[in-house]
């Protein structure tokens, strides 16, 4: 490992109000693959946005090979020989794969039009050599996200970027996908690439990185290789305390039955589903990604309408077939996707946590404002939530706040079922645990808990109980007791299996 | 359960106080208003700031600020209501064919003699019916709300139109009608145009329901929560056709009435009211403050959007600029205020 391929140093970002890097230094050496670790809000994605040049740097020094680099704009960026592969992948879904490597550099034939047979001949060349099993014809959107994200790194390769930006590639893929991305990451680090992965995952941290840089409040605290840190040291130094328990899952006591899903059916995702939760209960919906756990949940909330099924809450049936619905008979939902179905940005924080127990907090339509101002507060107390004020935007707030606030719209209800759709997803290790240590004292509380996560410890650490669902069907139920990683994946993949024997 | 993480402390600290840059921002708009006005008196030597000029100034706004105050919970939402022009123009004529005195001339209804409160009723009852159609086409069978209003801004007006017949419009009506564009209150009857104008007091009137609607009811959060997030707000248990329905025939009522002061303060109703109207109301909206994007919007905004707009047009009156200029000078503003608004509201990567 030679000099550096990017040195940063002295980096300050500043937001309005937000101080969001200070003084930070990051280098990076190439053939390496270097992990940016460190609770959300830390300041990793604001850095890496300034490396690849989607946000401008306040004060501080980049250079790139040696030489003083002004990135100011994505474009900089990839002349630079920088590309990121962001979060949220952006491409064009109507398009074909090869169409979205080649685009704004599009292959022309003889008479100048875009040819599409050359465009996806030179993209099969970069798949072979890279061991890409996609058709480049294949439209985008027909693709998963593991196969999209595929394409943008071959997009990446195909220009001759040295240096990979990966902003948690993993949040949406299986285990299976994650394996042969990291497979993919050793090819390009053997072939010389920079690749700078970041993410909130420990054992993927372990598997796949060289270096590891750990930033906490938007500060630098320590560039260790991954060699000399073990979990305990890692997380210790990203939260800057230890942990005691990074599952506080304490014994409610289990009461009576509070909701029966009978015979629920809704298209290709939810066939012929029944479970029912206790109180006091925390019940675990685990599956890969696409087995229906998310849509069923959904069902029950009745954001989407049942074709069939019963819903009985307390014993008594209930009709759902819109949210407003489901909050009145006493459930709660807390989506999976923060951005998309949860956070409204340009609203306050007191906004978004107020509004599901608005016909709470009203009097003949009037709104209580003295009301509402105490119970947000003692919610943004007792969450310990980090923001300036309650007026602060939420789009302003970190992901793991964001995600306390969505927590709070829910508690505000007062609801009987809580649904948890991946409740730590995307979020860092401190907002983490203490999201878990709510959910359990929620259980004390008598309140039954549903949550679907595509994290096996979580899984395994916070629930009484585990169904496991498969391609829309429940397969299979554990007792906590009895639930291991194993056994759990072995009924996750139970139907795919049947089909391989058929 | 209180282990305050030290970070908090910092982060208060770097925005305590007012912030600055925000106030500035937020506020601007009523700045720009004392400039134009400033501007304009020493331009015209004092003429625009007499009183009279001031008062007629806010009536001629009164229109456009009445529908504009109806657009901005349209626009809160990620709506536009195109059709209030036509509306107003259909409310007009219906309501003023109800009104007329009955032994004149061309009159709809010969010999019919109505209470004036009818006709009144009729007008707002058809600007709220097509804006309830406006809603329903817009939650039940989920059209864009450009393409509904589009189509209602042609049905509306078509039917202006087919009810005038002849195309003559309906004059000769009731005093008593009239005076609600014409009469003041706490007028000095020693003193002519003393007072405040009954278009300016309704105008005052529906800007303070509605800046009570919006920023304290639950109909106002609501409101707000479907312009910063339909999906999350379905999620959070909020009717989106009830609303959607609810802010489309508030629209249409609200157009109605314009139609109506407009009619009384000509003493005509004319199926030609109001073209262009839409326009004149989604421009103060937006220089008002309230976001394309959803989300962000106030009363007090498109109420000081509603004046610049008439402050800007009197000027120009009272400077001899052509009306014909004067309508490149509002498509240039309209095109700045959006401008002012992708920079000001543009969405944190």
């Amino acid at each position: 490992m030679g000099e550096y391929i990017v040195e940063m140093h002295g980096i300050t970002k500043r937001f309005p109000g937000v101080l969001a890097l200070n003084d930070v230094q990051f280098k990076l050496r190439p053939g390496t693959v270097h992990s940016l670790m460190g609770e959300n809000g830390a300041g990793k994605s604001t850095l890496m946005k300034i490396l690849a040049g989607v946000y401008v740097l306040d004060e501080g020094q980049i250079t790139i090979e040696g030489v003083p680099t002004s990135i100011t704009s994505p474009r900089d960026g990839l002349v630079h020989g920088i590309s990121m592969i962001h979060q949220e992948l952006a491409f064009i879904p109507e398009l074909t794969a090869a169409e979205n490597i080649f685009l704004n550099r599009e292959l022309r034939n003889k008479v100048g039009l875009v040819s599409k047979k050359h465009m996806v001949e030179e993209t099969q060349k970069v798949f072979d050599r890279w061991n890409i099993n996609i058709n480049p014809a294949s439209r985008m959107k027909d693709l998963s996200v593991a196969q999209a994200q595929m394409v943008e790194i071959a997009k990446a390769i195909a220009f001759g970027s040295k240096i990979i930006i990966m902003d948690e590639p993993t949040s949406a893929i299986t285990e299976r996908e994650v394996a042969r991305l990291h497979d993919m990451i050793r090819q390009l680090r053997a072939a010389g690439t920079a690749i700078i992965y970041i993410t909130h995952k420990m054992d993927e941290v372990f598997a796949i990185s060289d270096e590891i840089t750990v930033f906490r409040d938007g500060t630098w605290v320590a560039t260790e290789p991954a060699s000399k840190m073990d979990r305990n040291s890692l997380i210790s130094l990203m939260v800057g305390r230890e942990l005691t328990q990074l599952f506080p899952k304490s014994e409610a006591k289990i009461g009576e039955v509070i909701l029966e899903v009978e015979h629920l059916n809704r298209g290709n995702h939810v066939k012929d589903v029944s479970f029912s939760v206790r109180r006091g209960e925390i019940l675990g919906f685990a599956g890969l990604m696409g087995s229906g756990r998310t849509e069923v949940l959904e069902t029950v909330f009745g954001i989407h309408a049942a074709e069939s099924g019963t819903i009985k809450v307390n014993g008594k049936e209930v009709k759902i077939r819109e949210p407003h619905q489901a909050i009145a008979a006493g459930l709660g939902l807390l989506t999976e996707d923060r951005k998309k179905t949860g956070i409204m940005g340009v609203l306050s924080v007191r906004d978004n946590m107020s509004v599901a127990a608005l016909p709470k907090f009203t009097i003949g339509g009037f709104l209580r404002k003295r009301l509402i101002e105490k119970e947000c507060e003692d919610q943004r107390q007792s969450l310990a939530l980090k923001t300036p004020s309650l007026n602060q935007l939420i789009q302003n707030l970190s992901g793991g706040n964001q995600q306390k606030v969505l927590l709070s719209r829910w508690l505000l209800t007062d609801p009987d079922i809580l649904i948890i759709d991946e409740p730590t997803r995307g979020i860092d290790v401190g907002a983490k645990s203490e999201i878990h240590r709510l959910m359990s004292e929620l259980a004390k509380q008598g309140k039954a808990i549903i949550m679907v996560s595509s994290e096996m410890p979580e899984i395994l650490g916070m629930s009484d109980r585990v169904v496991v669902m498969c391609d829309g069907r429940l397969v299979g139920e554990i007792s906590r007791a009895d639930a291991t990683q194993e056994n759990i994946m072995e009924l996750a993949t139970r139907f795919s299996e049947e089909i391989a024997v058929a | 359960m209180s282990n305050q993480p030290p970070t908090t402390t910092s982060l208060q600290v770097i925005t305590k106080g007012i912030d600055w840059a925000a106030f500035v921002r937020k506020y601007m708009i009523i700045g720009i208003l004392i400039l134009f006005v400033i501007a304009l008196a020493i331009l015209t030597g004092g003429n625009s700031v007499q009183p009279v000029n001031l008062v007629n100034v806010i009536r001629q706004v009164s229109a456009i600020g009445i529908i504009g105050v109806g657009m901005t919970f349209v626009i809160i939402t990620l709506g536009i209501d195109l059709s209030v022009g036509s509306i107003l123009g259909l409310s007009a004529v219906v309501a003023a064919s109800l009104v007329q005195i009955p032994t004149g001339s061309l009159v709809k209804f010969a010999g019919i003699d109505l209470p004036v409160i009818v006709g009144i009723l009729a007008g707002l009852g058809v600007g709220a019916l097509a804006g309830f159609v406006n809603g329903l086409l817009i939650s039940r069978f989920r059209l864009a709300p450009f393409i509904a209003t589009l189509g209602m801004m042609s049905i509306a007006r078509g039917f202006a139109y087919i009810y005038t017949g002849d195309g003559r419009p309906f004059s000769n009506l009731k005093p008593e009608y009239n005076y609600l564009g014409q009469g003041y209150l706490f007028n000095d009857p020693n003193t002519p145009l003393s007072g405040i104008p009954l278009p300016v007091v309704l105008f005052i009137g529906v800007a303070i329901i509605a800046t009570v609607l919006l920023g304290y009811t639950k109909f106002g959060r609501y409101v707000y929560a479907i312009g910063g997030n339909e999906t999350a707000a379905r999620v959070s248990g909020i009717s989106i056709p009830k609303i959607t329905l609810i802010i489309y025939t508030m629209s249409g009522l609200l157009a109605g009435l314009a139609g109506i002061l407009w009619s009384a303060r000509t003493g005509s109703g004319n199926s030609t009211l109001g073209q262009g109207i839409e326009l004149d109301a989604i421009t103060a909206t937006i220089i008002g403050g309230t976001s394309f994007k959803g989300g962000i919007g106030s009363i007090w905004g498109t109420v000081v959007g509603a004046l610049l707009i008439g402050v800007i047009n009197n000027g120009l009156d009272l400077l001899g600029v052509s009306p014909f200029w004067q309508i490149v000078v509002k498509g240039g503003i309209i095109i700045l205020a959006i401008i002012i608004d992708e920079r000001k509201n543009a969405k944190k990567a």
